[in-house]
């Protein structure tokens, strides 16, 4: 009996990928849930695994194919060498994703995930002491297995709230040709297109105020030792302005909301896309139920996306579902399924800026969300006090 | 008339025959040239099995000798049947061969009876043993013809009075004085044979310790317990001439320094100053394959020389020249040219002496991490501490576990010890997973066994050693 290697279901807003490699040559055996294919979607490098046990009989779509969802992939055929059912080890990796019922994640494999029942004493033991989300810590053990060093290095990356690393100085123009013609990644194509789409069918507005930081400095002055010592973790910025950015949009829940169609969503939880920048583009983990974490739970959850986005280990379940996406450097474009673009742009001049639909928004809630969000963070009490 | 193949192999050893064996399992068709009598190279016929089954008959003898009595057993009149000893040593060798043979039939695989010569890629000429020759097509030939014992200039091996390894396994009377020169593991083995049977047992060494490979705390002790057994030693010593007569051979030393020279008289020499790869009369050189500059065949990582489709694995090519290294090579070979993807990890290699008490490793030594600049922490438990082996009265030993001070990981493990041998496998599996030490020492080991000291030596580095 064959079974057939479809394209697994992307996501909410993917509609297909190429095929990068196969890992896996006609006729090798395989094995259920071994990876057979990376296959890379706009968003994020998907590792496709086998549905079955045998031998992969024929590659339906070679490297470099584009295939949509549900496509077809390959063939394995029943056969002798591969034919044990598989191990009862085999845990399905989803299991390590939070449930979220309003944001229903995507079923995307991410094998990459650290696998912690498989993983030694020692790396348990410290996951579980340290209350660390071990699907966040990238495994360098056999076959995903967390190492003890890989959970102390988590620990410590963790308190050191990763300001990225110097780029590497420029090459000095020697004699390479004055331009240079790259294919673009599907990843970069795709921020192209939705960002013009974006354009296109929202009523995009931007909004401008500024913020004066002084009290968050001197909070993070006074505190900044003392958090990090009882948090493993440093305070940044970013926790204080998703806080501000949660306390405006429970009063303009407009903000907060978006167009289906003839209909307006409101959304009652607040799960924030926090822009991170890679080498291969800007990608927007979202930080779920925000409003019901806590300053140190906010920045160890962004230290560890950023570390997961460098390493592209991102599953499609952290990148979709956003409700409200916060950026410190990108001015343009919601890679979310949201079709409005919101945003706030912080610089370091504290320039703060709001970019929304204009279809849901009204220039005075506008106004207001960001002086909301100004008052917040000038006067961070009002964040203690509800006001 | 010629035969076609998907693979030859050039030599049956244990490198050799696993290939072969594996290869057969995956579908191909497989014929392995194998010139001697009967299949298994060295380590079969010659090397780790007679050895092995002559350490064990000999430990017999002396702990009937000698322990049974601490243990109330009485015995008089305990006598050696040295023929018996080889007798039974060389059955050993037959069943385990015939063996092998019995897998090349399982698995479908031709015994070409002769010596090999590689005429190009693709083709194998075979002098038959039985007479003629014949030429064999094939799509990819395997080098597997392992290793020869390096000769000692001015110390010709005669295998009578002046032997090598193969001749030290069937000395047919036990030598009142064994001169063994070189202090590996070669000579320590067959040297602890001799000694346990009655010979007198002098060590000739040019470096100023045994077993350079070894972990020098543990080399150190290996000495140590050696000398307490009765093998006298004398390092940093080098042997420049032998004289044979009737009555023996007068060997010449002089310190590797330099200075006076002595002579020492032997009845019997054992020449194990190491082993070199076997190439002679292969047919590399017209075959185009090039070698480094030990004389060791070139590979990849794939174990492909620089002409593709010949290949070569064991002790011909870099590396430990240890039979459990060949077989791996040998799966990963057969499985790299049947489109799979594995991987050996030559950091997890372990090594046995089969001294007694024996002594294993696998990863670093404590010099090397050191010599790294890796900072480290060391965790030893010594047999003396472990119940079991009181209650077998082998106290000997102890076991070192060397791991990276910041991530726990192990990075070596040293034992010297009862079954040193048999107990390293578990460390060689935690290196494997990148087990940390506290991963050991969290893992439930049974009690009373001397695997217990490896779970206190690896508790030593985190949380403390519970019975020291």
């Amino acid at each position: 009996m064959a079974t057939e290697i479809k394209v697994p279901p992307l996501g909410e807003s993917v509609t297909e990928g190429t095929v990068t490699r196969w890992l896996k040559k006609v006729g090798d055996s395989v094995k259920i849930d071994e990876t057979l294919i990376e296959f890379e979607t706009d968003k994020v490098t998907v590792d496709v695994p086998s549905p079955a046990n045998g031998v992969l009989s024929e590659i339906s779509a070679p490297e470099g194919t584009n295939v949509g969802v549900g496509g077809l992939l390959g063939v394995i055929a029943e056969g002798a060498a591969g034919a044990k059912p598989a191990p009862a080890a085999a845990a399905p990796a989803a299991k390590v994703e939070a449930p979220k019922p309003a944001a229903a994640p995507a079923p995307v494999a991410a094998p990459a995930a650290a696998d912690l029942d498989r993983s030694g004493p020692a790396a348990r033991k410290l996951v579980e002491e340290n209350k660390l989300d071990a699907a966040s810590i990238p495994a360098t053990g056999k076959d995903g297995r967390l190492t003890k060093g890989d959970v102390l290095a988590a620990i410590e990356t963790g308190s050191a709230a990763a300001p990225a690393a110097a780029p590497a100085p420029a090459a000095p123009r020697a004699d390479h040709p004055r331009e240079q013609r790259v294919k673009m990644t599907r990843l970069r194509q795709r921020i192209a297109q939705r960002l013009k789409e974006a354009q296109n069918t929202a009523a995009m507005l931007t909004t401008f105020n500024e913020v004066d930081m002084t009290a968050i400095l001197a909070i993070r002055e006074a505190y900044k030792d003392g958090f990090e010592k009882k948090h493993g973790v440093k305070l940044g910025f970013m926790s204080f302005f998703v806080k501000a950015c949660i306390a405006a949009l429970k009063e303009l829940p407009a903000v907060n909301a978006e167009i289906s169609g003839d209909e307006l969503i409101y959304k009652n939880y607040y799960d924030i896309g926090v822009a991170v920048g890679t080498e291969n583009g800007l990608v927007v983990p979202v930080v779920r139920d925000a409003d019901l974490m806590s300053f140190s739970d906010i920045e160890k959850q962004i230290g560890a996306y950023g570390k997961k986005a460098r390493d592209g280990k991102l599953s499609m379940a952290e990148l979709t579902g956003g409700t409200f996406t916060i950026s410190n450097g990108g001015v343009y474009g919601s890679l979310m399924s949201t079709p409005i673009l919101n945003k706030i742009e912080i610089r370091p001049m504290m320039y703060l800026a709001l970019s929304y639909d204009h279809r849901v928004i009204d220039g005075r809630e506008a106004v207001t969300f960001l002086v909301r969000v100004k008052d917040a963070l000038e006067d961070p009490q009002r964040l203690l006090l509800d006001m | 008339m010629t035969d076609s193949y998907d693979l030859v192999v050039i030599g049956s050893g244990p490198g050799g025959y696993i290939a072969a064996i594996r290869a057969a399992q995956l579908g191909m068709k497989v014929a392995c040239v194998e010139k001697y009598v009967r299949l298994g190279g060295t380590c079969l016929n010659v090397g780790c099995i007679p050895s092995k089954a002559l350490l064990q008959s000999s430990e017999k003898f002396e702990e009937a000798s000698h322990s049974f009595a601490a243990h109330g057993v009485k015995l008089s009149g305990v006598s050696l049947d040295l023929d018996t000893m080889l007798a039974r040593k060389d059955k050993v060798v037959a069943d385990i061969t015939k063996g092998v043979e019995f897998l090349f039939r399982k698995n479908k695989i031709t015994w070409l009876q002769g010596t090999g010569k590689i005429l190009a890629a693709g083709k194998v000429e075979v002098a038959l043993t039985a007479g003629g020759s014949q030429t064999i097509e094939t799509k990819n030939i395997l080098i597997a013809t392992g290793s020869e014992v390096m000769p000692l200039p001015g110390v010709e091996v005669d295998e009578k009075q002046i032997v090598s390894s193969t001749g030290a396994i069937a000395i047919p009377k036990v030598p009142k004085h064994l001169v063994v020169i070189g202090g590996g593991y070669i000579g320590l083995e067959l040297g602890s044979v001799w000694r346990r049977l009655g010979s007198e047992v002098t060590v000739v060494e040019f470096l100023d310790r045994i077993t350079p490979g070894l972990d020098g705390e543990v080399g150190k002790q290996l000495n140590r317990v050696l000398a307490k057994q009765g093998v006298q030693f004398k390092l940093s010593t080098k042997v420049t001439g032998a004289k044979k007569s009737k009555s023996g051979v007068t060997l010449t030393l002089e310190p590797a320094a330099g200075g006076p020279a002595e002579e020492l008289k032997a009845d019997v020499v054992l020449v194990s100053i190491g082993r070199r790869p076997y190439t002679e009369g292969l047919g590399l050189a017209e075959a185009g394959v090039a070698l480094d500059d030990k004389k060791r065949v070139k590979v990849d990582g794939h174990f492909q020389t620089n002409v593709p489709g010949i290949y070569a694995i064991g002790d011909v090519i870099a590396g430990p020249m240890l039979a459990h290294k060949a077989e791996e090579e040998g799966v990963v070979f057969a499985e790299i040219l049947a489109g799979q993807k594995p991987h050996l990890n030559y950091d997890a290699i372990p090594a046995v002496v089969y001294t007694w008490p024996e002594v294993a490793s696998v990863g670093k030594t404590e010099e090397e991490v050191k010599a790294s600049g890796v900072e480290y922490k060391v965790g030893k438990f010594p047999f003396l501490a472990n119940g079991r082996a009181k209650a077998n009265g082998d106290t000997e030993g102890f076991v070192k576990f060397i791991a990276d001070a910041k991530t726990d990981r192990v990075l070596g493990c040293h034992i010297i010890g009862p079954d040193a041998g048999t107990m390293i496998a578990e460390c060689a599996l935690a290196m494997e997973f990148g087990a940390s030490s506290e991963d050991i020492g969290r893992t439930c080991h049974a009690h009373p066994t001397l695997n217990e000291a490896v779970k206190e030596a690896a508790l030593a580095i985190t949380s403390g050693a519970l019975n020291m």
